[in-house]
Formats: structure tokens, C-alpha cells, sequence
């Protein structure tokens, strides 16, 4: 009965995003207000739709209703609670019902922060975004029913996947979703403006928070599946250059490019076009995404199981969506350049450099991605493009953008002189050369390219530091610290958590050890200036899995740090062996445990890594995270909602 | 005199363990590195995108041990490749040869930044020609009188 | 500038499309027209021992399979009809299998094979480039591999490809 009351939901959902998003844009041509005052209703009522379809399916999993499939096949009966409620994502049509879910909570919540926006712009915004919605419900409810029954109630379900029964699964997938949904109301706001011809600054400026917004949780959902990987995976790696992984990254790309070149576009008025093809690329890199993952062209260690008729399907709701957003924009695209003008050396001219390095990386990573599938579907074979591929290509393509983003702050807009550039950034570069040569002495070798990285790093933290200084010293003093925008400080804040970042992968890629011994029991192991001794193995009963658990005293100097308890567990359901790792992180290195093989005899394989500093990686995704966070929060954003409202009501009028 | 050997020995012998240094599970560590070397370029054909060097599949770990006798046997890293490519074809490779079919891949990123620093050239000179346009300046007074309410357009 | 854009998007669509149809984890073999790897394995059940050299100036099908091999059994029938026939010898390639096991699953079964080899360790699986079980070479009289079918093998493909083939390499 729930599950049925969900699946109603859902079709009532698909009838409300039908009139959510016709009749908006229809009143928005025709200048009917009536018409446009019905987009905030229906996205909230879309809303509370599609979440009682969720709580319903939620609601399946917590009561074990075998009898609905999905069901039935991502869950168990001896799986915990909190597992069997993520699972509601665990696989294809509930993972799907979640996008649908965070597309009406974005909708709902540009309804309820659109004050300042004519209303015009409000309802093409809002009916795009329910059109956007109509497709992935006619997805869900004609390809992907999360709600079907059985004909046949098993007595037990199939168990969710062992490496999905992990916290990582929680926050992760929302996490990740958030971001890439998230970019449709940028995508939203580009289409309305166009179809509006509307392309003014207001445009850019409210188009800023909301794409910040979603690239923060992208952002923090990339750091989180690339720790989760780390973890779980258990043999230390954070990043594989996954189809799956790279369907998330490069919107992810187009999205820092996006948030750069909005800046540009709002202060300056120039490159609007560029802006406004780059907020629809990086909400159709979210679709290719869906589509790569959900349609089985790839292979790849994430994803879903599948169907042609699912890709048949998105593939059809690609070229409607994005074929339509392309039409448009050749269209309505104004053909004029306008904006302000601005000379070679100027903030606006390394803007620009930062979007053609970030769109490049983009490209480059979609071609290593989808170029398998085009050599095959010529006829030409079949190859695969992997890590060492993408390590080759990116870093290069890495280098001129960290060395830009360091200066980029320090030009002013429309004309900067070359000379005080040079001259404000002479000390942070001999700082950073020699920061780069010397540091990884102390590291632990010199290599070439731990310095180049180091460099870098150095060049990015001690440019901000001058950039800092220098504004104090024009601004009167400390105090003026404070009255520094809030964007600002996010700015620099997300610049320094790229240094910190790089700094992770550089030195950990750099310095890493690895060591895959054979331990029995008081078997001892000096890794790092660190010395593990296995104290002991025994058998320990999970919920849903049977576990043998190492005990490895982690020591140094003869002290006794941590006892590590890496696992190896076989869950009941599939049988499957799955290897624990035991961490102890810190924040100038991880110690990272993991069991292999019985070796017989009471002796383990176990794998043992030192990895200084990797940390920082994620570390540094959360920096930049925190920076966009802080740029959110900037005064700017929310000048006079109401009174905004009210002139942009007379202004319609008018 | 045997027996209290044979309790010493029994005395000793979880001290001895104790202190004991666990060894490498490889024989030859030498020939181990090199192995993961190689095997982290090379796919796992039986998984789903994983390399030979990440995988446990059956598969996997007998051509681990062709390789491991290869090295042994003296073979060179372009030797090896070339073992698997000829009974899996390119496919194996997780880093493509350059070759006609691959040419686009491997300058296409090379190529896409020169033409992309091109266009910024050229877009970067006509700005620096074009007068701030007063369409513009009437844009922002627009969206700021929008933003700040403090006037309506 | 703009419409290229668009033929561009469409270009991807049409790159997708033909993906749909691709199964991306079947990989052609590249020993397609090369000669049949050597080797000598004893035959399954019998003191004799086989190496392809024997069969040079027949047309023949070598087929990997194993007792743990679940989709063995679905392409089972297949080959026990085939064999009815007598069209040509049909030799299979015991993979990585204990002889007992192998020998149990033929007489439960059914034998469709001239006879089998034992590859215990999966080498000579190795040099013919196996991954995935069952697998079927079809060679001719040269030694040459004609034809390889990655999965088991279904009465369609048997009737639409191999049959044909069979014939034409006859010819």
C-alpha cells in the first residue's frame, strides 16, 4: 500500500512538473501574471510529492517490504537500519528518485529566494527546471519504477552491495547528487535569460550563488567518494581515473570555470555568451554523467547495473535537453560583443586564461573518457585510456593554471601594469624556488617534480599572502581586514585549499612507502620511523558478515601509539571477501593497514602503507569548499530582497 | 641434556618470534617492484576497470605470475607488453600506444589549449581596441537598481 | 561557430547511440588470423597426449570450458547437437579444471567433444588469450584462427556464423 501511494506520488509529481513547467513559460511569453504566479506553488507541491514518493520508498526499506523489488534486491533483513535507509540509493531507480528529490529541493528553494528577481524571469526559471523534471520523471516512472512488486514475495532480500555498506554511503551520494543537480538552476537561469534576452548583469549576479552553491557540494561529494575509495578499497589509492569518477569531475571543471568566468561577466559585462554556454555545459556534463553511468557504455568498477532501454531513454532526454539549450543559445545568443573593454594585463585577461585552462582539462578528460567508445564504434578497436593516460596529459595542463592562479588576484580589473605585477610577485617567487629546491630535501629526496609541485604550492600561498598584505597596507590597516567583502576572503580561501590539495597529492604520490609482508603472530614491521607488531588475529561476528580481525600495535620509539584493527569480512549474502583497512591518519602522514591472504601456517599477507600527508588532499578539497561557503555568504548576494522586489514589480509594470 | 634443550628451545622460541621482522610475502623484491611497475599499466580483463596490479581475480593473478617469470627470465618491460598485447590486443594497455587511431587523444589536449589560447589572443585584442560600451554602463546601473532597490529603472 | 556547436552535440549523440549497441567488455581477439598457439597437453581420460599440429588439414573448433563455468552449461546443449552432426572435430580445452570434476560434468552432461585437453594451470589458456570461459576458436586447415566466439555460444550464432564459416573454409 505504501509502495503504491509512492509510485502515485510520483505520477502526480510528473502531472504537476508538466503545468510547473508549461504554464510559467507560456505566461511568461504571453505576459500573463497569473500564469507565472503558479510557478512557486507547483514547485512546492512538486516537492512535497516527490518527497513522500521518497519517505514512501524509505519507508519500504526500514519495514523490509520485500515484495517491492528494488527493494527486494538492495536490501536484507540483517542489514542495520541506517544502512537499509542509504540503500534507498544503493542502486539505479533509487539513486534516481534522489536526484529527482534534490531537483524539486532546488526548485523549491529558488521559489522561495527568488525575491529580487522580476517574476517573469522567476517563472522561465522555474518552468525550465520543471521541464528539466518532466523528463527524469518520465524516466523514473516508464524505465525505473523503484516502486514495482513482486509477484513472488522472496522471504529474504538480496543484500546490498558489501562496499556500499560503508558511512561513505550516507553522505556521499547526496552529497555529490546536490552538486550535480545543483547546477541546473545555473543552467535554468541561462536559459531564461536567453529566451528572455534579458542578458543583463543581474543575470550574472544571481546566477553567482547558486552555481557557488552547487560546486561546493560537488565539491565536498568529490572529496567524499575520493576518501571513501581510499579507505575501502584497500590499497590506498584516491583517485582512478574511473569513467564514473570523471563523469564527476569534469562537471566539476566547467563548473570552476563557470564560477570564474561569472565574475567577469557580472563586474565587466563581457563574455556573456561564453558564460552562458558554460552554464549549460556544465548541467549537460551532469546529464552525460547520468548517462555514462546508467547506461552501461562504459565499464567501470561503479556502476549501475543496466539496461539498453534506460539509455535509449536518457540518451533521448540528452538530445532534448541539451540539443534544445543548443538551439536556443545559436538562436538567441546576442551577436554583438558587449562590455567593457581591458587591456592584456588585466584580472579579466587571467580570468580568461583560468577558463581556457579549466575547459581544455575538461575537454581532455572527456576525450580520454569517451574515446574508447569512438575508436570501438568505428571500427577500430578497442583500447582503454587509463591513469596513466590522464597522469600524463592533466598534470601539464595543472601547472600554468596553478601558476596563474596565484597572480590572478593581484591584477586589477580592466588594466593592470606588468611592471608592478612583476615587482609585487618577485619576492613570493624567490620565496617559492627556493621553498621548491630545498623542501624536499627535508621531505625525504629531491625529485624534479616534487619541487615543480612544491613550487607551486609555495608560489599560490605566498601570492596570497602578499595580495592580503598589500590590500591592508591600501586599505588603512588592519581594521580594514574585517570590511574586506566576504568573497574575498572565500576567494583566497579556496585558493589556498587548492595549494593544500596539490601539496597532499604531490608529496604523498612522492614520498609514499609501501610494504606487502608475511605476519604472524608478534611478527614486527618498521615502516616510516613507525614499527607495527601484529598481536594477534581472531574471529569477530558482524551484523550481516563474519570478520577475522587483526589487532597491529602501532609504536614508535617504543611507545605505544594505537592498536590498528584492520579487517577482512565475508558477508553472509554474497560471499564476498572484503577487505577492511585500519587507518591511522594524521596530519603529517597516515598509517595504512590492510589484510591480504591466509598464508597458512597462522601467517597473513598484510599490506602496509606510509603515506605522509595525504590528508591534505581532502583537507584542501574542504578549504575550497569552505571558501565557497564563505563566498555565499557575501552581503552582496542579499541586498534589500524586498525592497528589490517591489521596484523590479514596478519595473515590470513600467 | 636433550630434554633441556628441547625446553629451552620451547622457552625461546615465542621470544624469538617476538622479536622476529616479518618478511616480504615476494621472494625477490627486486622482481616484485618491477611487477607492480608494469602491471599497474596493464587492465584486468575479467573486471570492471581495474588494473592487473589492483586486482585479486583469478585471471589476474596467473598472468601476476607469467609476468613474474617473464622478469625472471630476463625479459625487458617492452617485452612483457608486447606478450600481452599479442593475446589481448591494445586493449590491455591502460596507457594507448601512439599510433593513427590515437593521435587525436594524445595531441588532442595539446592542440585544444593552443587553439584555445589562440582565440583568447584574438578576443583579448579586440577587447583591448573596443571603447567601454555605454550598454554596459546602463546594464549595471540596471541590475544594481534592481539588486538595491533604491530605484526602479 | 554556432552551428558547429550543435553538430558537434549531435555527433556525440549519434558516438552514444552506436555505444548503446557495444558491449564494451568483449574484446576482439587479436589472434584473429594468426596461427594456433602450440602445445602438447594430455587428453582428458586418456594416457594420449594432443597438440594442434595434429589437425592440420582439417577445418576444427577448439572449446574452452571448465566444470565451474556456469554459462558452460547453457551453451552445453548447443555443442552436444553439434557434435550429432559430425560436421567437423570438436576438441575441447579443459581450463583450469581437477580431472575428476571435469570427467563427473561430461557424464552428467553429456560428452559433445572429440575428446578434451587438460590445461590445469591455464597456461595454454594464457597464450590463446582466454578471459572469459567458454570461449570457441574455430581454425582451419592451415592452423589458422578464423573465428573466435567470446561467451557461450547460442543455436543463432552456431547457425549464422559458424555453420557458414565452416563451409567456406571447407570450400
Amino acid at each position: 500500500m505504501i509502495a503504491e501511494l509512492g509510485h502515485f506520488c510520483l505520477i502526480l509529481a510528473l502531472c504537476v512538473a508538466l503545468a510547473q513547467g508549461l504554464l510559467p513559460l507560456a505566461g511568461a511569453v504571453r505576459g500573463n501574471a497569473r500564469w507565472i504566479a503558479f510557478a512557486r506553488p507547483a514547485a512546492a507541491a512538486q516537492f512535497v510529492l516527490v518527497a513522500l514518493a521518497f519517505i514512501a520508498l524509505a519507508w519500504s526499506f526500514a519495514q523490509n517490504d520485500f515484495s517491492v523489488a528494488y527493494v527486494a534486491q538492495h536490501s536484507n533483513t540483517k542489514l542495520p537500519l541506517a544502512y537499509r535507509l542509504s540503500a534507498v540509493w544503493g542502486g539505479h531507480e533509487g539513486s534516481l528518485l534522489l536526484w529527482i528529490l534534490l531537483l524539486a529541493g532546488w526548485t523549491l528553494a529558488v521559489a522561495l529566494a527568488s525575491g529580487p528577481l522580476p517574476e517573469a524571469m522567476v517563472g522561465r526559471t522555474i518552468g525550465v527546471l520543471g521541464l528539466v523534471a518532466v523528463g527524469f520523471h518520465a524516466f523514473i516512472l516508464f524505465t525505473s519504477n523503484p516502486f514495482e512488486r513482486l509477484l513472488q514475495v522472496p522471504a529474504e532480500g538480496r543484500d546490498l552491495n558489501p562496499l556500499l555498506q560503508d558511512p561513505g554511503l550516507i553522505f556521499h551520494p547526496p552529497m555529490l547528487y546536490m552538486g550535480y543537480v545543483g547546477f541546473s538552476v545555473a543552467f535554468a537561469l541561462a536559459i531564461a535569460a536567453l529566451a528572455s534576452g534579458r542578458l543583463d548583469a543581474a543575470w550574472a549576479r544571481w546566477s553567482r550563488p547558486w552555481t557557488t552553491a552547487a560546486w561546493v557540494f560537488l565539491t565536498l561529494g568529490i572529496a567524499l567518494g575520493s576518501y571513501w575509495a581510499y579507505y575501502e578499497l584497500g590499497w590506498g589509492g584516491w583517485w582512478f581515473w574511473d569513467p564514473v569518477e570523471n563523469a564527476s569531475f569534469m562537471p566539476w571543471l566547467i563548473g570552476t570555470a563557470l564560477i570564474h568566468s561569472l565574475a567577469v561577466t557580472e563586474k565587466r559585462g563581457v563574455l556573456k555568451n561564453w558564460t552562458l554556454l558554460l552554464a549549460i555545459t556544465a548541467f549537460s556534463l551532469s546529464l552525460l554523467g547520468t548517462f555514462l553511468v546508467r547506461s552501461g557504455v562504459l565499464t567501470s568498477v561503479h556502476a549501475f547495473a543496466t539496461d539498453p532501454r534506460r539509455g535509449i531513454f536518457i540518451l533521448l532526454l540528452l538530445v532534448l535537453v541539451i540539443g534544445a539549450s543548443l538551439v536556443l543559445f545559436a538562436v538567441r545568443a546576442p551577436r554583438v560583443a558587449s562590455g567593457g573593454a581591458f587591456d592584456l594585463v588585466s584580472r579579466e585577461t587571467f580570468l580568461l586564461a583560468n577558463n581556457v585552462l579549466l575547459t581544455v582539462a575538461c575537454a581532455t578528460v572527456f576525450l580520454g573518457t569517451l574515446y574508447p567508445l569512438a575508436v570501438d564504434a568505428l571500427g577500430m578497436g578497442k583500447i582503454s585510456v587509463g591513469p596513466p593516460y590522464f597522469n600524463a596529459v592533466f598534470g601539464p595542463l595543472m601547472v600554468p593554471l596553478l601558476f596563474l592562479v596565484a597572480l590572478g588576484p593581484h591584477a586589477a580589473w580592466r588594466s593592470a601594469s606588468l611592471a608592478e605585477l612583476l615587482a609585487r610577485s618577485r619576492v613570493a617567487f624567490a620565496f617559492a624556488v627556493i621553498g621548491g629546491l630545498a623542501l624536499p630535501f627535508a621531505l625525504g629526496g629531491f625529485s624534479p617534480l616534487v619541487a615543480l609541485g612544491l613550487f607551486l604550492v609555495l608560489w599560490i600561498i605566498a601570492c596570497t599572502f602578499l595580495q592580503v598584505r598589500s590590500r591592508v597596507a591600501l586599505r588603512g590597516g588592519a581594521p580594514a581586514l574585517l570590511r574586506q567583502p566576504a568573497g574575498y576572503w572565500g576567494m583566497h580561501l579556496a585558493h589556498l585549499g587548492l595549494a593544500v590539495c596539490v601539496f597532499g597529492v604531490v608529496v604523498s604520490k612522492g614520498y609514499e612507502t609501501e610494504k606487502e609482508v608475511r605476519m604472524a603472530q608478534g611478527d614486527t614491521l618498521a615502516i616510516g620511523g613507525y614499527s607495527l607488531r601484529l598481536v594477534g588475529m581472531r574471529e569477530a561476528p558482524g551484523p550481516n558478515y563474519s570478520a577475522v580481525v587483526g589487532a597491529v600495535e602501532l609504536s614508535r620509539d617504543g611507545k605505544l601509539l594505537k592498536v590498528l584493527r584492520p579487517e577482512k569480512r565475508t558477508y553472509f549474502s554474497s560471499q564476498m571477501p572484503m577487505t577492511e583497512a585500519a587507518i591511522d591518519p594524521g596530519l603529517t602522514r597516515d598509517i595504512y593497514v590492510s589484510i591480504g591472504e591466509p598464508l597458512g601456517g597462522g601467517a597473513w599477507s598484510v599490506r602496509v602503507y606510509y603515506k605522509p600527508f595525504i590528508v591534505w588532499i581532502w583537507g584542501g578539497a574542504l578549504l575550497m569548499a569552505l571558501g565557497g561557503l564563505l563566498a555565499l555568504s557575501d552581503r552582496r548576494y542579499r541586498r534589500g530582497r524586498a525592497t528589490a522586489q517591489a521596484a523590479a514589480m514596478q519595473g515590470a509594470k513600467a | 641434556m636433550n630434554r633441556l634443550l628441547c625446553l629451552l628451545a620451547a622457552l625461546l622460541l615465542p621470544l624469538g618470534l617476538q622479536a622476529r621482522e616479518a618478511p616480504p610475502v615476494a621472494a625477490d623484491e627486486a622482481v616484485e617492484q618491477r611487477l607492480v611497475k608494469i602491471a599497474e599499466e596493464l587492465r584486468c580483463l575479467v573486471c570492471q576497470n581495474e588494473s592487473l596490479a589492483a586486482s585479486r581475480a583469478d585471471l589476474a593473478l596467473d598472468l601476476k605470475r607469467e609476468v613474474r617469470a617473464m622478469i625472471k627470465a630476463g625479459r625487458t618491460d617492452a617485452e612483457i607488453r608486447d606478450f600481452m598485447v599479442k593475446r589481448y590486443g591494445d586493449f590491455v594497455l591502460y596507457r594507448p600506444p601512439l599510433k593513427e587511431s590515437t593521435l587525436l587523444l594524445w595531441l588532442g589536449p595539446f592542440a585544444l589549449l593552443l587553439a584555445g589560447f589562440a582565440v583568447l589572443a584574438i578576443f583579448v585584442r579586440r577587447r583591448r581596441a573596443a571603447k567601454a560600451t555605454i550598454l554596459s554602463a546602463e546594464d549595471e546601473r540596471r541590475a544594481d537598481a534592481l539588486l538595491k532597490g533604491s530605484e526602479h529603472p | 561557430m554556432r552551428i558547429g556547436l550543435i553538430i558537434a552535440f549531435f555527433a556525440l549523440v549519434a558516438l552514444l547511440a552506436i555505444g548503446l549497441t557495444r558491449n564494451p567488455r568483449e574484446v576482439p581477439s587479436p589472434l584473429i588470423g594468426k596461427p594456433a598457439p602450440a602445445f602438447e597437453l594430455p587428453r582428458l581420460g586418456q594416457p594420449a597426449r594432443f597438440s594442434p599440429a595434429e589437425m592440420r588439414g582439417k577445418v576444427w573448433l577448439l572449446n574452452v570450458w571448465a566444470s565451474w563455468c556456469v554459462s558452460c552449461r547453457d551453451e552445453h546443449p548447443v555443442l552436444v547437437e553439434f557434435s550429432r552432426t559430425r560436421r567437423v572435430p570438436l576438441i575441447g580445452l579443459n581450463y583450469k579444471d581437477p580431472s575428476e570434476d571435469a570427467l563427473k560434468w561430461l557424464a552428467r552432461y553429456g560428452d559433445p567433444y572429440d575428446f578434451s585437453v587438460v590445461d590445469a594451470n591455464g597456461r595454454i589458456g594464457i597464450d590463446y588469450g582466454v578471459y572469459g570461459v567458454p570461449e570457441t576458436y574455430l581454425i582451419d586447415r592451415g592452423g589458422v584462427i578464423r573465428y573466435k566466439q567470446i561467451g557461450p555460444v547460442t543455436p543463432e550464432l552456431m547457425a549464422q556464423k559458424i555453420l557458414p564459416l565452416i563451409q567456406e573454409l571447407e570450400r
